[in-house]
């Protein structure tokens, strides 16, 4: 794990018209590190991922990609500076074929002639492979993302972002509509794609998920960051503690 | 796992896969309606070479429309000004060739320019309000049937403009959408005797069909065109990725609002398709033409098996949808039924392919 940043937010501020979204957020994410993002409804985790995959520009704040201040224009502009969202339920088009997803907006093509083609052939061959590699058994590439799991929808989508070279991988509560059994399929993939270096923000509300898979967690509340703490320096009780703002709601858990 | 088992589920997959065919529907109608007119119709003539071409032609005009309908509605949306649209594009050629004296290859191309750049407005107009293209295009249903009375009751005080015939002698352009193919070959099969011929009147020894319309041949080049974009091409992808999930679509770096607005523009070119067809064959133009087809254009598609929230559909489907329709509609007539008939038929037709739609849905997708 190298202690340079891959990516640098400080300060941002975002209001819509007179609401404050977030109020000064700084967070810091490296190579190879999966940095979770923590907080309750309304904290301001999907702004602040907004912010970060090009989808809102920040109000004031600075925004560093390998030390080099960027602006994000938009969603196009933030995958071409190597940073992939992806979407809880907006990530994969249920109806369509799992080659065909996994392929939209990059398709490879070749030509017969004059005319422009998919290339199914190898599509499907580099698709089978991949699946593969993340331990998900298709019948065959042209069967629909209907027929998988949530949890195996969360793995193609992440194989997806890895495969076309994503270096910042931002996961929208991958595992919040997910059962124990799927949820641990997703934490693995995670595992696996830190591995190889690559760089994940883990927005979750669901703290034994977080502390699973996290080197840091960053807690977010009412629009600021409560802090940073690295994985062994704090425990469930005080993040779940710090998360329902200082409530004691991690009493009521076991009701 | 044992061979045994590899095999039944691999049998299995065959079975849901086939199953799972937006188009199977539409499939089975087509075998279920031959079958039941060869039965019933088989001594009106209905299957002879002039039976054949009169239903074939006819399911040609559906096809045309249920095309552009097609790949519009997989999409994600739908128009319904295409009816309205047949009837602006038609008076468009028969004013400026007629009244004002244009070529009429001239007027051709005006009608598609201007029809397509209308599609365009619609389809503009649809992504930036974000409202339903039902709501827009109905708007235009209304907005081009007036326009299309209005100039055809200013310019020549009629809603009906003949002499678009003489206009188009010798013009370059009008056989493309009015003319024949091989008309050699079917003379030449009426003189060997293999085809009839007629026996009297001022035709007499000619073939009772003279040749291929060029209905048939646009609407077997738009099947092929368009199944061919939407299944083989990246751009086909977009068109499914548009109508299954605009938004995750659009997260993905996907084009959806120039998708459908050129969805919207291939649906007025196919409109526009269809009544050049219709003017130069009848050699003129009627304001009130095309009233109901954007129903019967959408009817088709979704016999053909496309989900009505779009990302779904055949276009071959839809091309048999329409052939159903044209056999049908002619089929009736063979057997002396009364036509009216034929939309109660097309109202259950409708009902169960949704019904049976929706059921797909939920297996493709594994919703409960």
């Amino acid at each position: 794990m190298s202690d340079k940043s891959i990516m640098e937010l400080s300060n941002i501020h975002k209001s819509f018209g007179n609401v404050d979204a977030l109020k000064g957020v700084s967070i810091s994410i490296k190579k190879g590190e999966c940095h979770c993002l923590l907080g309750d409804n309304g904290a301001g985790k999907s702004t602040l991922i907004k912010i970060m995959s090009g989808v809102h520009r920040p109000t004031s704040g600075e925004i560093k990609i390998e030390g080099r201040p960027i602006e994000i224009s938009g969603p196009r502009d933030a995958i071409n500076s190597g940073i992939a969202t992806v979407y809880q339920d907006l990530a994969l088009i249920p109806l369509m074929s799992v080659a065909r997803n996994f392929w939209l907006g990059r398709e490879l093509t070749k030509k017969i002639g004059p005319i422009t083609v998919m290339d199914f052939e190898k599509c499907n061959s580099i698709l089978m492979s991949e699946m593969d590699k993340i331990g998900i058994k298709l019948r065959d590439p042209s069967q629909s993302i209907g027929t998988l799991s949530g949890g195996e929808r969360q793995t193609v989508a992440i194989s997806r972002a890895v495969y076309f070279g994503a270096e910042i991988l931002i996961l929208d509560e991958p595992t919040s509509a997910l059962g124990v059994y799927q949820t641990s399929n997703v934490l693995k993939t995670i595992e696996r794609v830190r591995e190889k270096g690559v760089a994940v923000v883990f927005i979750s509300h669901n703290v034994s998920h977080a502390l699973a898979v996290g080197d840091k967690f960053t807690v977010l509340s009412r629009g600021e960051t409560l802090g940073t703490a690295k994985a062994g320096e704090i425990n469930y009780e005080e993040l779940q503690f710090m998360m329902s703002g200082n409530k004691e709601l991690s009493e009521l858990k076991d009701r | 796992m044992s061979d045994d088992v590899k095999n039944n589920s691999n049998l299995k997959t065959n079975f849901r896969s086939v199953m799972l065919r937006p188009d199977l529907g539409a499939i089975v109608g087509v075998v279920l309606v031959f079958l039941f007119f060869f039965l019933v119709a088989r001594d009106t003539g209905m299957f002879s070479l002039e039976g054949s071409m009169n239903w074939g032609i006819v399911s040609s005009q559906f096809i045309i429309i249920a095309v552009g309908a097609c790949l519009l509605m997989i999409a994600g949306e739908f128009d319904l000004s295409v009816g309205s649209m047949i009837g602006f594009a038609g008076i468009v050629i028969a004013v400026t060739s007629v009244v004002w004296g244009w070529p009429v290859w001239l007027s051709i191309i005006t009608a598609f320019v201007v029809s397509m750049a209308i599609g365009a407005l619609i389809g503009y107009i649809t992504v930036k309000t974000n409202l339903p293209s039902f709501i827009v295009s109905l708007a235009f249903l209304y907005i081009l049937r007036g326009m299309t009375i209005f100039i055809a009751i200013i310019s020549t005080k009629k809603t009906i403009i003949g002499g678009v015939t003489e206009a188009a002698e010798n013009d370059w352009l009008a056989p493309i959408f009015g003319g024949e193919i091989f008309t050699g070959v079917f003379d030449w099969l009426g003189e060997q005797g293999m085809i009839q011929t007629f026996v009297a009147g001022t035709k007499a020894g000619q073939p009772v069909v003279s040749g291929i319309p060029m209905m048939m041949v646009w609407a077997i080049g738009l099947v092929v065109f368009a199944h061919f974009l939407l299944t083989k091409t990246r751009f086909g992808n977009w068109i499914y990725a548009s109508g299954g999930d605009a938004q995750a679509a659009r997260h993905i770096g996907v084009p959806v609002n120039r998708v459908k607005i050129l969805m919207f523009v291939f649906t007025a070119f196919c409109a526009t398709v269809f009544a050049t067809t219709q003017v130069i064959e009848f050699g003129s133009a009627s304001a009130d033409r095309g009233i109901l087809k954007e129903f019967e254009a959408i009817i088709s598609v979704v016999i053909g098996g496309a989900l009505l929230t779009g990302g779904y559909g055949s276009v071959i489907g839809a091309a048999l949808g329409a052939v159903i329709f044209g056999v049908v509609q002619q089929g009736l007539f063979f057997i002396g039924v009364e036509s009216s008939l034929f939309r109660v038929f097309l109202g259950v037709l409708l009902l169960l392919a949704v019904i049976l739609n929706t059921h797909v849905r939920k297996l493709i997708t594994g919703a409960k």
